[in-house]
C-alpha cells in the first residue's frame, strides 16, 4: 500500500465528455482537432470554450471529416505536440485508415468515442462495434464506466500512452448517452499538481523537427514489416506494465484511486473493475454502464441467496487474461453481456464473449460461458434484464450449455 | 507583418540566375525514381529552394514509394508519410502544432517551414477536400500538387489529372469506343484561388522552368498563409515516350498552351515564361499537335481528336476572361440590358 496525500479536490457536476475535455486541459493538450457527430461532440464543444475562455491554450482545428481529423493529430503528435482527438460511431469508422497509422507512426494520440450504433439504420444510442474495429491494430482500449473514470482516464491515457516503452495511441470508450450525456458529481484534482502525475511530452528520438531530420513511415515492404508488427506488439504488452504504474503513481499523487470519488471506492486494479465476486458462482461480465443495473441485480439476488458477483472490464487492449483467469476460475458460469456482436462467429456470440472464451480455454476447470447480446443501439439494459441473466446463468451451473447466446428482449425472440 | 515587409522579404527570396541557385540538395540520393522522372526534380526543387529548416510530409504516391526506401531515403530534411488523402490534415497537424508548440514555448521559436506534397490522387482527387480544409486556415503551409497526369505508381490508371482522350489502364482505346476518357482535365489552382479568400499565393510551375519552379516555391513559403503549387511533370512510363525527352515536353506542354504557367498572387494573376509572351500576343502558341504526337498515350487519335484538343486550347486563350486560368467567358455587370 502506498502512502496517501490529503489533496482537496473540487466536486463539479459534469457528463462523461465534459470531464474528458477538463482532464485534457489539466493535460495542457497543444492541438485538438475536432468534427462533429453524436454522442461524443461535446468533448470538442467543450475545448472550444475552455479555449476561448482562456482556460487552455490550444490550437483548435476543425477538419473537413474523421479521416482528416485523425491524420490532423496524427502529425501533430509526430512532431511532438500532445493532442486529442474522438468520434462515434461510423465517423470512427470514416477515419479507420488514419486511426490505424496513428498506431503503426507510434503517435501517442488520445482520442474520445462516445461508443455509437454504426449505420445503417441510423441510431444515436450506444453499441460497441465502432471502437471494437481497432481491437486488432494496436491501439490501447479503455471502456470507462462514470465521468469520475473518464476524467482519471483520460489523464492516464496521457501518461501511458506518451511512455517512451509504450508510445501507442489510447481509445477511451464511453458509452452514448449513458455516459456522454449524464451529469454525474466529478472530482477534480488541483490543477497545479497534474504536473506531478504527467510530465512533459517527450518524444525523444522518434521527434519530428529539423534537428532531428529522420524519414517517418518509409516503405519498407516485405523486408521488416515482421520485425515492425513485432516491435508494436511487444510495445503494447510493455503496456500492461505502464499502466500498473500510471494508476499507482496516480492513487501517490491525487490522494484516491482511479475511478474512485469520495464515497466509491474503485478497487485497486487497473484493468478490471471485481463486484462481490469472491464467492460467486455466477460471474457476470461487461464493459461500460452496462455495470449499473448488474450492480443493482447482484445485489438484488444476493438477498434472494443468489451467489453472483460481477468482472467489468476497464482496459479491453492490452486485454487483461490474467485478471480473467484469476477472477473466474472458481466461477461455475461466466455470463458475458456484449452490447456489440459478431456476426458469423462461433456460436454466433460477441465479441468480449470470445475474448473472455478464449482466456479460460487453457484452464484444466474452466467455467461455462454464456453470451447474452443486448442494449444495441442504446435500448436499455434493465435490472430485470439482468435479474434474468442471472437466473438463466444460475440454471446452468448442472445444466450443460445447450444455447450458448442469448438476444436480450429481442422482439419475436423470446428468452 | 506589415504588407510592405512581407513583399520585400517576398522579393528578396527570389533567385535571380540558376547560377544563383544554392548548390546544396536537401533530397539526394537514394531513391528509385524512373529515368526522366520529372516529379522527382520537384521534390529535388521543393528541398532545395525550402533549406534545410523544413519539414515535409508526402502522401502516398509514386513520390513515396520510390524517394523513402527504408534504409535509403532520399531526404535530408525530416520527412514524413501521409495516407493518400492526408496532405491537407497533415500538413494542418503539423503546422498547427509547430505554431504551438513555439507560442508555448515548448520548442524553439523559428520559422520552420511545412510543404506537403500529393499527386494527383492524393490532391485533385480523394484529397482535394483536406487540401481545401488546410486551405482556409492562416497556417504557414505550402501544398505541392506533383501532376504526372495519371496513377503512375500502380501501373498508370486515369485520374481526373489524366488529359482527355489519354490511354492509361483504366482508358485503353477498344474497337467500339476509341477515347475512354471524356472527362477533362480538373483545373485546380483556379479552384483553389476562387475558393480560398486567404490564400495569398497559388502557381502552375512545370520542372522544365527550374528556376521559375524554385521561386515559386520559395515565393509560396515566404508569402505566409497556406499555398498551394500545381506541378505538371511529364512521365516517360505513363505517357510513354522515351526519357529523354521529359524536359522536351514540359516545354512543349507550355509552348502549345495546354499548361500555362502563371502565379496568383494577392489577388492578381501573373504569367511568366511563354505564356507570357502568348498571353501578350507576343508569341505564338505552337500547334498542341506537336505536343501530343510525341506522347504514346495518344498514339490512338485521330485527326478529328487533335482538333478537338486544339479547339479547347484555343477557346482557353481566345474566350476566358483570364485567359488560361479560369473558364469565365464574360462577365456582365450590366443587368439592367437584361
Amino acid at each position: 500500500m502506498t502512502e496517501v496525500k490529503k489533496i482537496v479536490e473540487k466536486e463539479v457536476l459534469m457528463n462523461g465528455t465534459q470531464a474528458v475535455a477538463y482532464a485534457a486541459m489539466y493535460a495542457d493538450v497543444d492541438v485538438v482537432a475536432a468534427y462533429p457527430i453524436r454522442p461524443y461532440t461535446e468533448v470538442m464543444d467543450t475545448i472550444s470554450k475552455l479555449i476561448a475562455d482562456g482556460e487552455l491554450d490550444a490550437e483548435f482545428i476543425v477538419a473537413e471529416g474523421e479521416h482528416g481529423q485523425f491524420e490532423t493529430v496524427k502529425h501533430a503528435s509526430l512532431v511532438g505536440a500532445r493532442t486529442l482527438v474522438g468520434s462515434s460511431g461510423v465517423g470512427w469508422l470514416y477515419a479507420m485508415e488514419a486511426i490505424v497509422v496513428t498506431a503503426t507512426d507510434r503517435a501517442p494520440v488520445v482520442a474520445i468515442i462516445g461508443n455509437r450504433a454504426l449505420d445503417d439504420p441510423g441510431a444515436y444510442g450506444v453499441e460497441h462495434n465502432d471502437a471494437l474495429m481497432v481491437r486488432d491494430v494496436g491501439w490501447l482500449l479503455a471502456w470507462v464506466d462514470t465521468a469520475q473514470e473518464a476524467f482519471d482516464t483520460t489523464l492516464i491515457a496521457y501518461r501511458v500512452a506518451e511512455d517512451q516503452r509504450v508510445l501507442l495511441p489510447v481509445g477511451i470508450s464511453m458509452d452514448g448517452g449513458f455516459l456522454t450525456h449524464s451529469e454525474q458529481i466529478v472530482r477534480l484534482p488541483p490543477k497545479e499538481i497534474v504536473k506531478d502525475f504527467l510530465p512533459p511530452y517527450n518524444r525523444g528520438k522518434y521527434l519530428v523537427h529539423p534537428d532531428n531530420p529522420i524519414t517517418v513511415a518509409p516503405q519498407v515492404n516485405e523486408d521488416w514489416v515482421m520485425e515492425i508488427r513485432r516491435q508494436h506488439e511487444e510495445a503494447m504488452e510493455r503496456a500492461r506494465v505502464v499502466i500498473s504504474e500510471a494508476y499507482e503513481s496516480f492513487k501517490k499523487v491525487f490522494g484516491r484511486y482511479p475511478g474512485s470519488t469520495g464515497d466509491i471506492k474503485m478497487p485497486e486494479n487497473p484493468f478490471v473493475e471485481p463486484f462481490m465476486i469472491d464467492d460467486a458462482e455466477v460471474v457476470l461480465i461487461g464493459m461500460g454502464t452496462v455495470s449499473k443495473p448488474m450492480k443493482v441485480a447482484i445485489k438484488n439476488m444476493r438477498k434472494q441467496g443468489y451467489k453472483v458477483g460481477m468482472l467489468r472490464i476497464r482496459w479491453f487492449r492490452p486485454f487483461p487474461t490474467q485478471d480473467v483467469i484469476r477472477y473466474l476460475s472458481n466461477a461455475r458460469v461466466v455470463c458475458v453481456i456484449d452490447r456489440d456482436y459478431s456476426m458469423g462467429s462461433p456460436n454466433r456470440g460477441g465479441v468480449v464473449y470470445h475474448e473472455i472464451r478464449s482466456s479460460l480455454y487453457d484452464l484444466d476447470q474452466r467455467p461455462k460461458v454464456l453470451n447474452f447480446i443486448g442494449g444495441l443501439g442504446g435500448r436499455e439494459i434493465t435490472i430485470q434484464d439482468v435479474e434474468k441473466i442471472i437466473k438463466i446463468g444460475y440454471e446452468h451451473r448442472d445444466t450443460p450449455i445447450t444455447k450458448p447466446v442469448y438476444w436480450v428482449g429481442v422482439r419475436g425472440d423470446p428468452w | 507583418m506589415a504588407e510592405k515587409e512581407i513583399e520585400e522579404k517576398v522579393y528578396k527570396s527570389i533567385i535571380k540566375t540558376i547560377k544563383d541557385v544554392p548548390l546544396e540538395e536537401y533530397y539526394t540520393s537514394g531513391h528509385r525514381t524512373c529515368q526522366g522522372c520529372e516529379s522527382a526534380l520537384v521534390m529535388r526543387f521543393l528541398a532545395k529552394a525550402a533549406g534545410p529548416r523544413t519539414i515535409v510530409i508526402g502522401a502516398t504516391g509514386c513520390m513515396y514509394v520510390a524517394n523513402t526506401t527504408y534504409y535509403t531515403t532520399s531526404w535530408v530534411v525530416p520527412w514524413v508519410h501521409t495516407q493518400l488523402g492526408g496532405s491537407g490534415a497533415a500538413a494542418l497537424g503539423t503546422a498547427a502544432a509547430l505554431r504551438a508548440l513555439m507560442r508555448k514555448g515548448k520548442i524553439k521559436q523559428e520559422p520552420i517551414n511545412v510543404i506537403a506534397f500529393c499527386g494527383d490522387l492524393g490532391c485533385a482527387d480523394m484529397g482535394l477536400s483536406g487540401v481545401s480544409n488546410a486551405m482556409t486556415y492562416d497556417y504557414n503551409l505550402l501544398i505541392i500538387l506533383y501532376d504526372n497526369e495519371s496513377s503512375a505508381n500502380t501501373d498508370i490508371q486515369e485520374t481526373s489529372m489524366t488529359p482527355y482522350g489519354a490511354q492509361t489502364s483504366f482508358s485503353r482505346p477498344g474497337k467500339a469506343r476509341r477515347i475512354m476518357k471524356r472527362r477533362w482535365k480538373k483545373n485546380v489552382v483556379p479552384i483553389i484561388i476562387a475558393g480560398h479568400r486567404n490564400v495569398k499565393y497559388a502557381a502552375t510551375m512545370t520542372p522544365a522552368y527550374p528556376l521559375d519552379a524554385i521561386n515559386k516555391i520559395r515565393k509560396a513559403l515566404t508569402i505566409g498563409g497556406p499555398t498551394f503549387i500545381h506541378s505538371l511533370d511529364p512521365c516517360p512510363k505513363g505517357w510513354d515516350y522515351d526519357p529523354k525527352f521529359s524536359h522536351e515536353l514540359g516545354v512543349l506542354a507550355v509552348e502549345t498552351g495546354i499548361w500555362p504557367l502563371y502565379e496568383y498572387v494577392n489577388g492578381e494573376i501573373i504569367y511568366n515564361e511563354p505564356t507570357k509572351s502568348i498571353v501578350e500576343g507576343r508569341m505564338k502558341r505552337k500547334p498542341v499537335k506537336e505536343y501530343l504526337e510525341k506522347q504514346g498515350r495518344f498514339s490512338h487519335f485521330t485527326e478529328e481528336d487533335i482538333e478537338y484538343v486544339q479547339r479547347m486550347v484555343d477557346e482557353m486563350y481566345e474566350e476566358w476572361e483570364i485567359p488560361g486560368v479560369m473558364p469565365i467567358k464574360s462577365i456582365n455587370v450590366k443587368i439592367s440590358d437584361k
